[in-house]
């Protein structure tokens, strides 16, 4: 029993991936997409889904899926046209049959009602008269040709699971075969035989006959009968030597030609036989027949599998496998098949989109994976100090032992590198769940929203991406229910009555930037300012910019909602989101243009990456400034240097000119900065775009470094992003470059002005 | 007759005393992870003067504290003989920089007395109680409060 419930386990988790497949491919339909391949990925994500539902017996899911999936079907038969009117309805159905899943998992409840009337509106499109026999729970399910067959041995549970997307090799009972042979009769002439007989030569080179079958297997069902009657007592047996003769029944559409390109690799290896036609079928029935007790020395193997929940034997596939792997970590996409079958011509793509259930990935506590990242990182730090000591020492550079070092250091680059590869996750995870969230509040608010999404595969560490959800979730509902006008308003304005909210992911200076942008009206700086004096969090006769006009939404207790509305407006929206930004140690902020629409930028750390910076000396101190904010870096000249105001200073850099900061001065290193002559300057960008020049004593150079938190055990510092550890075993600070350039700006004298805190 | 003789061990203590300037003070022996000799420290910008910065400890950013600095006496000159207590304290982990550790103490809890009630609020904020021994005076220090709130520069 708990084995079922693992397995149980495992089919919610590939449910959350399928469903993601389903919307993913509905919206590329959405965009005027309707390849056949996008509409069989929506196809066999329904029908896996409801597949493994069927082995677990969960009705109403199967039910609902089925009526989901007949509709499907009938579109990518081309029984039925597409349209946008189609795809939203598939939309909408994708949503409850997520519904239904959850339900399955006991998290909460599937509004039958709903559910049963989308079934019939799904069912009214294929068959506006005489709706499909649903009603028993599990229905024969159609193969991949169209043929309906019924399932004789595997019974009910498992006919759904004989799932043509699934690129699992079980091994079957062999009677199934006898179900795909009754439906063979009707296209006998695309069955052929193959007679395959290797020499040992072919296991010298590490190929593999189960690899060749699993080729073969691609082109159609196949059957694969072994005859081992020369094969001799163990006493007699060499085992280097080969002995066995596969006869190979495909059933394909490809010629000839196909099917030698198979054994392309092992031409000459093993004798070769292809013939047409299914003359040789009753002899393989009577092999099947014969060695029908040994059962593990004559696998079927039959492309169309359900991975069976009992463990078969596994006689000859899987192992070598693994151990010929020449890519010790293939893209977890991709199943191993096609990333190292040496044996493996250009393998269909489409086959290759679903890749069979816990086929390449391994899921791993995430505590491990922190431990090893933890020690990683003192890896690192170890090995730069290593470094360091035996420069100390003046050893030549040619030596045996410096070279050792370099080498050391590749590797421990290449370690980290991977080890953070393993914790870093596409942002897509959260992004996916986003477009449902966009109908469903432009539903309940009445308007008409597009969600555009962008940088989805932009990667970030786990910790970081758990945290994502809520502020993006907050930011887009805000869009839509303040940001986006009403589509006669937009009309009005001579816009799309449909707005357009874009999301989007990308890295910048070493941190991750989540942009929604909407194309709404934009902030109505006049009300805001109102707002903000009525409710008193700011005094009436202050002037603000627009910027600090727009930065109000964030202060607490704001709310400009003309109604309280059940998607925002509580006045418990932005500021919460501002707070738990700024807990992860983010920024957010918004930009406005009146009439055109508003954009939140968020920005985030990549928590526990490490960062190439370069490594500073200011005032005695030793800082390092993230790599990827530093434009350029040079040494002023005299005449470059303009004083502005009483104390300010710019930097003249190609006819513009950049405001001079002294970071030793801005962090109070020092009262007075030295010329900025004697320095160097580092030309920096900040997360707006703004430039600044920073004046450092001294350049060390580029360094990478592991980020240490500096909250863990005190609190956040302004002006300093995190701390590092360099190779002296020294503590260094990582500069934050935006909030130098802030400070900077404020002025010494920091102000309790609540305006200035909200601009912030 | 198996009367136990230990009578008070429940409520016995050991607590670690050290040197700030010529006055004692003590902390739980509980909280301390390590005592550590002094090593120079990076100076952290925009911090109160009583940070001195923090230092590397095994990996991990280890802020110092300067106790004389924090409790409000003039700040400590480290010396050679100068080290810093690393104490738990809360969810965070900081070094107290002291003049000299002294000895370990065994006390109970009838050996501690209230802070007297004298003006410095300092005092009163960190000091939890003095214990009286064998004729000198030690105070203990109250460690949840001495790192600041963590919010406090963060607006």
């Amino acid at each position: 029993m708990d084995e079922l419930e693992a397995i149980k386990v495992t089919f919610f988790q590939e449910c959350e991936e399928l469903l993601a497949d389903l919307e993913g491919g509905l919206l590329t339909m959405q965009d005027g997409n309707e390849d056949s391949d996008t509409v069989n990925a929506v196809f066999r994500a329904v029908h896996s889904i409801k597949g493994g539902a069927g082995a677990f017996g969960l009705e109403p899911l199967v039910r609902f899926a089925h009526v989901f999936e007949t509709l499907l079907d009938a579109l990518r038969s081309n029984e039925i046209p597409g349209s946008a009117d189609l795809t939203a309805l598939l939309l909408r159905a994708s949503d409850v049959l997520a519904d239904h899943v959850s339900a399955a998992r006991g998290l909460g409840m599937v509004d039958m009602d709903a559910s049963a009337a989308m079934a019939a509106e799904l069912k009214a499109v294929t068959d506006p008269s005489a709706a499909p026999a649903v009603a028993a729970p599990v229905a024969p399910v159609d193969d991949e040709m169209g043929i309906a067959f019924t399932p004789l041995v595997v019974g009910a549970d498992d006919d759904a699971g004989l799932d043509d997307d699934d690129m699992d090799f079980g091994f079957q009972p062999m009677t199934i075969s006898l179900d795909a042979q009754a439906a063979d009769a009707a296209v006998l002439d695309n069955v052929w035989t193959v007679s395959i007989r290797p020499k040992s030569d072919l296991y010298r080179k590490a190929n593999e006959t189960g690899l060749l079958l699993r080729e073969l297997a691609r082109l159609g069902p196949i059957q694969a009968t072994l005859d081992d009657s020369v094969l001799p007592t163990l006493e007699f047996l060499d085992a280097e030597a080969a002995y066995v003769t596969w006869s190979v029944r495909v059933e394909t559409e490809e010629g000839e030609e196909a099917i030698r390109e198979v054994f392309e690799f092992v031409d000459g290896d093993c004798e070769l036989e292809i013939t047409r036609g299914e003359a040789p079928v009753a002899d393989v029935l009577a092999t099947l027949l014969e060695v029908a007790a040994p059962a593990p020395a004559a696998p079927v193997i039959e492309e169309p599998v359900f991975e069976a929940p009992v463990a078969p034997e596994p006689v000859v596939v899987a192992p070598p496998v693994v151990a010929s792997a020449p890519v010790s970590a293939p893209p977890p996409a991709a199943p191993p098949v096609a990333a190292n079958a040496p044996s493996a011509p250009a393998a269909k793509p489409a086959q290759i989109d679903v890749p069979g259930p816990g086929q390449s990935v391994i899921r791993v506590d995430p505590e491990r994976i922190d431990h090893l990242i933890d020690l990683v990182g003192e890896l690192v730090i170890n090995q730069a100090m290593l470094a360091q000591r035996v420069g100390e020492y003046g050893i030549a550079p040619s030596s045996n032992l410096a070279m050792g070092l370099d080498e050391l250091e590749q590797l421990t680059r290449q370690i980290q590198d991977s080890v953070m590869a393993i914790r870093a996750q596409p942002v897509k995870s959260v992004f996916q769940r986003m477009p449902r969230l966009v109908r469903e509040v432009a539903n309940m608010t009445g308007k008409q929203a597009r969600l555009v999404m962008d940088g989805e595969n932009t990667e970030v560490d786990k910790t970081v991406i758990e945290r994502l959800a809520d502020p993006i979730t907050h930011m887009l509902r805000n869009a839509i229910d303040h940001g986006l006008e009403s589509p006669e308003e937009r009309k009005a304005a001579g816009k799309n009555p449909e707005g357009v909210v874009r999301l989007a992911a990308l890295h910048r200076s070493g941190r991750i930037v989540i942009e929604v942008q909407d194309d709404g009206k934009g902030i109505n700086r006049e009300r805001v300012l109102s707002i903000a004096v009525k409710k008193g969090l700011i005094s009436p006769d202050i002037t603000l910019t627009d910027e600090e006009i727009d930065n109000l939404i964030f202060l607490p207790g704001f709310s400009t909602a003309d109604k309280i509305s059940d998607v925002s407006g509580r006045g418990v929206g932005m500021d919460v989101v501002k707070r738990s930004v700024q807990a992860l140690g983010g920024r957010i902020s918004i930009s406005s243009r009146p009439g055109l629409g508003s954009t939140f930028t968020l920005s985030l750390p990549l928590t526990l990456a490490v960062l190439d910076g370069m490594v500073v000396d200011v005032a005695g101190e030793t800082l390092v400034i993230p790599l990827a904010c530093i434009v350029e870096s040079l040494r002023p000249k005299a005449e470059e240097i303009r004083p502005l105001g009483p104390t300010g200073s710019v930097l003249a850099v190609r006819d513009s000119f950049v405001p001079l900061i002294d970071v030793g001065l801005t962090l109070n290193y020092r009262d007075k900065s030295p010329p900025p002559t004697e320095g160097v300057v580092l030309l920096v960008e900040g997360e707006d775009g703004s430039r600044a020049a920073l004046v450092a004593d001294a350049i060390h150079g580029q360094r990478q470094v592991v980020i240490k938190s500096l909250e863990q055990n005190y609190q956040q510092v302004e002006g300093v992003a995190a701390a590092t550890i360099l190779g002296d075993g020294r503590v260094a600070l990582i500069l934050d470059v935006d909030a130098v350039i802030n400070l900077r700006r404020r002025g010494p004298p920091i102000p309790s002005d609540p305006t200035l805190i909200a601009a912030e | 007759m198996n009367e136990p003789v230990i009578t008070s061990s429940a409520e016995r203590r050991e607590m670690i005393s050290f040197r700030v300037g010529i006055q004692e003070y003590c902390v739980d022996i509980m909280a301390v992870r390590e005592i550590r000799g002094w090593s120079p420290a990076t100076t952290l910008p925009q911090s109160p003067a009583y940070m001195r910065g923090v230092i590397n400890l095994r990996g991990a950013v280890l802020p110092i504290m300067d106790l004389a600095s924090r409790i409000g006496m003039p700040t400590t000159e480290p010396s050679v003989r100068s080290v810093f207590i690393v104490v738990q304290a809360g969810d965070r982990t900081v070094g107290l920089l002291v003049d000299a550790v002294s000895d370990i103490l065994s006390i109970t809890d009838d050996m501690c007395q209230p802070t007297p009630d004298i003006s410095c609020e300092n005092v009163r904020h960190f000091v939890r109680g003095i214990i009286s021994i064998e004729g000198r005076m030690i105070s203990e220090i109250s460690l949840d409060r001495l790192l600041p709130e963590r919010e406090a520069l963060a607006a």
